[in-house]
Formats: structure tokens, sequence, C-alpha cells
């Protein structure tokens, strides 16, 4: 009883400690997602204090007190600090938050530092890191960060024709005859799929062909069987496939078994689902200057230009890596976090693993894109 | 308890032989009846009853004088099925049975053709059902014959003529050579049934590119890369839309553009890599490869 008692009031007076702590000696995550993260902010004597400050006040989004702090506000305006951050255009970055950040410092004098600033903004459908090298110079007993401005390029006003195909589709009404025809669903095909036993469980990757001379949007489900037939797991593609195809494209696929093991796998159930959808051939999105990066930091980098006239918000790129016999060897993914603007290059940069980045020979990216003002 | 099921199954037989004789003595009932159609009950005996008529959802209920004939209007039994007449008089129960058919001459025909869109030059790829039924829905089960027709957009059309078997008749029939829309029609007697089948172009032959400099003045010289028109092996045109992949390989880099055919072609730029090698592909037919300048 009396014990009891005791760790009551302990639990009590440790969280009552811990709360203290928290409050007075905050971690610089919490201060960038704490909305009066201002309060706590040190003074920026040092180039590592000045560099977190202006951290925190990103992360707050108060660019008018971040824009103030800046050692080079002449060279451009707050709108133009701002709409560096968070996009000209919608964008992922337009509605990401900061979720934390990393300082290295590269070199430093006294009167000036070098500092490289890795903002991690979280956005729906995961994290991108936005890093800065930063230029910190002393002005009397302060530290300010020169900001390296990027400018997102405007587009001029100008009228672009584009006359690219649209499907559009008329399904059967509920008052036709159970033996009208209704319009067929797209003929999709699995053209190749692999299993592979990574660490953290079993991975499926695979081609889907529309083989169809109509758009349509497709999913992939498979479900992993026993030897005595008993489902294992059954998981979709989710994100990892460009989802709608239009006639005759390919799209890579890559379905996540976790905390399985191969060895666990008798036979494996494919699903690809397809169905008629509404869509457009634009715009077109060439992926220039694909190059294979190798370890340490594998990777493959290009740029998407967009040759159509729309604005492009949100692009994904997925990446399909071959060995040298074309064995898909695995499928990667990024979505970029700038709007694609008309003839505009944006890099991408895919993320391999390093014991697959050894065996790649040759790969396939793909793009697919959002925009707002269209249903694609 | 083997006596018990004896005696149950004794005591049915004896009240089904009763039953066949309640239906001579007392009512008189047609043995079929085409659906729809008048016809008429002859009850016997003398007195005020109650005639009913039960069927597959449906139940008639007539009050008769005994003796006289009940006449039942066209239309009063549109349901082909076993039916079940109770006579109910004063002290006793009268019972029979009877059996309405489906017309013999065919009304409507439920046509069901798969796919409504396939490729050309594809052996059985489209296949044809027809359900027979008659003015009022009843299936019509006696062997009826039906045409199937396909009249592609060139050359002369398929027919085949088929035998229904319990009021349904099919069939399998070859997609033409040409793309297009094809009218397959199921045809009974003079009722029939239309279905349009699209049969569009199948994959791309020999798909071949060329290139040439940009003439546009821009940053870096651009190569205008342009498909011959992209025919399938049967000489039709591919449709609009389908995607084109050209990619082009130089000095370990490598780009690459998914464009879609419009009118018959697939059109791009890309950048100008001297020893470039460029190839085309849709789907997963290759097409070929040039080289770019010299290395």
């Amino acid at each position: 009883m009396i014990t009891g008692r005791l760790l009551a009031v302990g639990i009590a007076v440790t969280t009552v400690a811990l709360i203290a702590i928290g409050t007075l000696w905050p971690a610089p995550s919490a201060i960038a997602m704490a909305g009066s993260g201002a309060n706590l902010l040190h003074p920026s004597s040092t180039p590592q204090a000045a560099v977190e400050n202006l951290a925190h006040e990103i992360g707050q989004q108060a660019w008018e007190t971040a824009y103030s702090s800046l050692a080079n506000k002449n060279e451009f305006s707050q709108d133009d600090f701002k709409r560096d951050l968070t996009g000209s255009y919608s964008s992922l970055r337009t509605y990401a938050a900061l979720n934390n950040f990393d300082l290295r410092p590269l070199h430093a004098t006294a009167d000036e530092a070098q500092i490289q600033l890795k903002l991690h903004w979280s956005t729906v459908v995961g994290m991108f890191v936005d890093t800065r090298e930063l230029h910190v110079v002393r002005t009397g007993d302060r530290w300010e960060v020169a900001w390296p401005i990027v400018k997102e390029p405007r587009v001029p006003p100008q009228v672009i024709a584009v006359n690219y195909l649209r499907w559009d589709v008329i399904y059967r009404g509920p008052e036709d005859d159970w033996g009208t025809q209704d319009v067929e669903a797209p003929h999709v095909r699995i053209v190749d799929m692999h299993p592979v036993e990574r660490s953290d469980g079993v991975i499926l990757l695979g081609e889907l062909l529309n083989e169809d001379v109509v758009p349509a949007f497709v999913s992939v489900k498979a479900t992993l069987l026993a030897k005595n037939g008993a489902v294992i797991a059954s998981e979709g593609s989710f994100d990892k496939i460009c989802h709608t195809l239009l006639p005759k494209q390919v799209t890579p696929f890559l379905i996540a078994f976790h905390n399985i093991e191969l060895s666990q796998v008798d036979s494996v159930h494919m699903e690809p689902s397809s169905s008629l959808i509404a869509a457009s051939a634009d715009p077109v999105i060439e992926i220039e200057d694909q190059k294979l990066n190798p370890a340490p930091g594998a990777s493959l980098t290009g740029k998407l230009v967009n040759q159509s006239g729309q604005v492009v918000n949100v692009a994904h790129v997925l990446g399909t890596f071959y060995d040298n016999a074309g064995q898909l060897l695995w499928v990667s993914d990024q979505y970029v976090d700038r709007a694609l603007l008309p003839e505009t290059p944006v890099s991408f940069a895919i993320s391999i693993p390093p014991d697959i980045a050894r065996k790649v020979s040759t790969e396939r990216a793909v793009a697919t894109t959002y925009s707002s003002d269209r249903f694609q | 308890m083997k006596f018990r099921f004896s005696s149950l199954l004794v005591g049915l037989v004896l009240a089904v032989v009763q039953l066949a004789l309640a239906q001579t003595s007392a009512l008189r009932l047609p043995r079929t009846i085409e659906a729809g159609s008048k016809f008429s009950i002859q009850s016997s005996g003398s007195g005020k009853g109650i005639l009913y008529i039960v069927g597959p959802g449906q139940v008639l209920r007539r009050n008769i004088q005994l003796g006289e004939t009940t006449f039942f209007a066209p239309g009063d039994l549109p349901n082909a099925g076993h039916y079940l007449a109770v006579l109910v008089k004063e002290s006793s129960t009268d019972t029979g049975a009877f059996d309405i058919t489906a017309a013999s001459q065919p009304a409507t025909l439920s046509f069901l053709a798969k796919p409504s869109r396939l490729p050309v030059d594809l052996h059985d790829g489209i296949s044809g059902v027809v359900y027979i039924f008659d003015t009022f829905h009843n299936l019509v089960l006696q062997p009826t014959q039906v045409s199937f027709q396909l009249s592609g957009v060139a050359g002369a059309g398929q027919i085949q003529t088929v035998t229904s078997h319990d009021g349904i008749a099919w069939t399998k029939m070859n997609s033409g050579a040409k793309e297009g829309a094809a009218q397959f029609i199921a045809r009974t007697g003079n009722v029939s049934g239309i279905r349009m089948i699209q049969q569009v172009p199948g994959d791309p032959c020999s798909l071949r590119i060329n290139a040439r400099l940009s003439s546009q003045p821009s940053s870096g010289q651009r190569l205008k890369l342009e498909t011959d028109p992209v025919r399938d092996c049967s000489g039709n045109a591919v449709p609009d839309g389908t995607i084109v992949t050209f990619t082009e390989s130089y000095n370990g880099g490598e780009s690459t553009v998914d464009v879609p055919v419009k009118q018959g072609v697939a059109r791009t730029e890309m950048p100008a890599y001297n020893g470039a090698r460029i190839s085309v592909a849709t789907g997963v037919v290759m097409g070929n490869e040039i080289r770019w300048g010299k290395e």
C-alpha cells in the first residue's frame, strides 16, 4: 500500500520535473513547432545562434521577423524571401510545415562563417529536405545571416496553344436494361514482377502496362500465400505507382510487406485493377539530364521540364532500375517540392539503396503530375 | 421409428392420389397455357365457391358459380411457371395444377456482347449471348434459331446461325482487320438487338523515328524528333494519345520523354548531343535507334 503511494508520488514529481525541463530548455524542433517560440530564441551572439533563430522564425512563418534579421535584405524583398521558401505557385512547399532543422558549421573566422542549414519539411506525401549553405556575417556584437535567395522564375505572359487529346467517359445509366453495353474497363497487364528480400521485409517490384487505347486508373494489390495456401499478408502499391496510365504507358510499382521473410512465401497472388477515367494527354513532362550517381549517396538525378503551358503543382517521379541483364532491381520515387512552370527545368534526386546501386546498369524514369486546375 | 416413417409416406401418397382425383372430379384444367393468353376453367357441382389461382409472383381470386365455366382474359396470367388452382367450396376444397409457358414468338432479346472494345484481328475475341424473351419477359425455352451478324467497317461481315438452348443462344466471332466501330446484330424472327463493338488498332508495328536540328532559336541546340506515322501490323493508325517514349543516351546521361501521338505522329524536342543514341518505344514494342552526330 505504502509502496503504491510512493510510486504515485514519484511519477507525479517526475512528470512535473520533465515538464519544467521541456519548458525551460526546449528542443529546437519543439520551438519550431511552438507558436510562441520567438520568446525562446537566443540572442544572435554566435553564427549558430543566428542561424538557429532564423530557422525558428521560418518554422513559425514569422516572415517579417526572419526577413528583418537578414544581412542581405537589400538584395530582395520580403515577398521574394517568402516565395523562396513557400513557392510562387501552389506546390508541396506551400502546404509544408517545418518539422525540424540541422546545422553544420562549415567554416568560421572572427567576422564571418559558413553554415549548412537543412530544413526538414513535412508534407502530406512525406518529408523533403531543403539544404542551404548560409553565409553568416558579424555586425557589431550580432551575427546576421545572408540568405542565398533562390528566385523562382516567372513565366512571361503569353498564350500557349495546347491541343492534346482529352478523354471523357459516359457510363451506362441506371435506367438502362441490364443487358445494355457499358464502357469496357481498360485492359492492363503486369509485364514484369519480381520479389526481393530486404532487411525490413519482402518487396514486390514490377511493371504494369496499359495495353488499351483509353486512359486507365490503375492500382496493384498483392497477396502473399504460404505453402498451405493460407494468406500471409495483403498489400497495395499505394503511391509507389503512376495511377493514371495513358494508352501504352508503362508504370513501375512497388509493394512492401514489412516483417515478412521470403522463405515463408510459397506464391504471390497479384490483382491489377483498372478503371476507365477521364484524362488528358497534357501536360507532357520531359525528364532530361538523367544521371545515375554511384554510392555513397547513390541517386538518380535529373530535371523535369514541363513542355506544356499548364502549371504543374505537384510532380511525382518514379525511377525503375535494372541490372545488366535487364532484370528489375528496384523502384524508387520522389515528389518534387516546387511547381513545374512551362519550359522551366526543376531538379529531382531519387535515392537508391547502396547495395542496389552497385548492381544498377540502366534505369527508366516516369513522371506523373497533379494540377490544381485540372482533374488529372 | 421405421413404422412411423412408412406411415407418413403412405399418407402423403394417398393425399396426392386424392388431389389428382379432386382435380379430375371438380376442376377441368388445361394442361398448359401460353403466357398472357385467355383461358377458362370448368368446375363441377352446384352452389358457390371461390377459385384461387396461385403462381409465381401472382394470385388470382374469383367468386364462381360451381358447374359453370370461369373465363380469364388475355394478360391475366403473364408469368410463366407452375400454377396451382384451388377451389374452395362450402364443405370441401378441390385442387389442381397447370403450367403457363412462354409464348413461342420471341418479343425481345437481351443481347450481351463482350467486349465492347478489342484489338483488330483477334480470333474468337468477340462473344455474343442472347436471352430470348416473350412479350411478358418470360424466357422462351423452345429451341429458336438466332442469327448473329458482325458487320465490320470493311469487307464482308461474319454471319453465324445458332439454335437456342433453354432460352439462350451464344456465339464467338473474330474481330476484323480494320479498325472502327462494327455492328454486332443478333436476330430471331423480326426481333433484333444491336451492339457496337469498337475495333481498335493493335500494338504498333515497325516504330521508326527521325531527327533533325530544331530551327527554333533557343538556349543550346535541340533536336526535333518525330516518328513516322505509327501504325499497327494491319496498317491501322494507332489512336491519338498513345504514349511513345523517346530515350536519348549521351556521355553517361539520359533524357526521356513520354509523348502522346498526335495526328498519327509523336513529336518532341530533346537536347542535341554529339554521339547521342536516341531510341523509341511504345508499350512493350521497341522502335529503331538512331545516333546523332559523331562520338
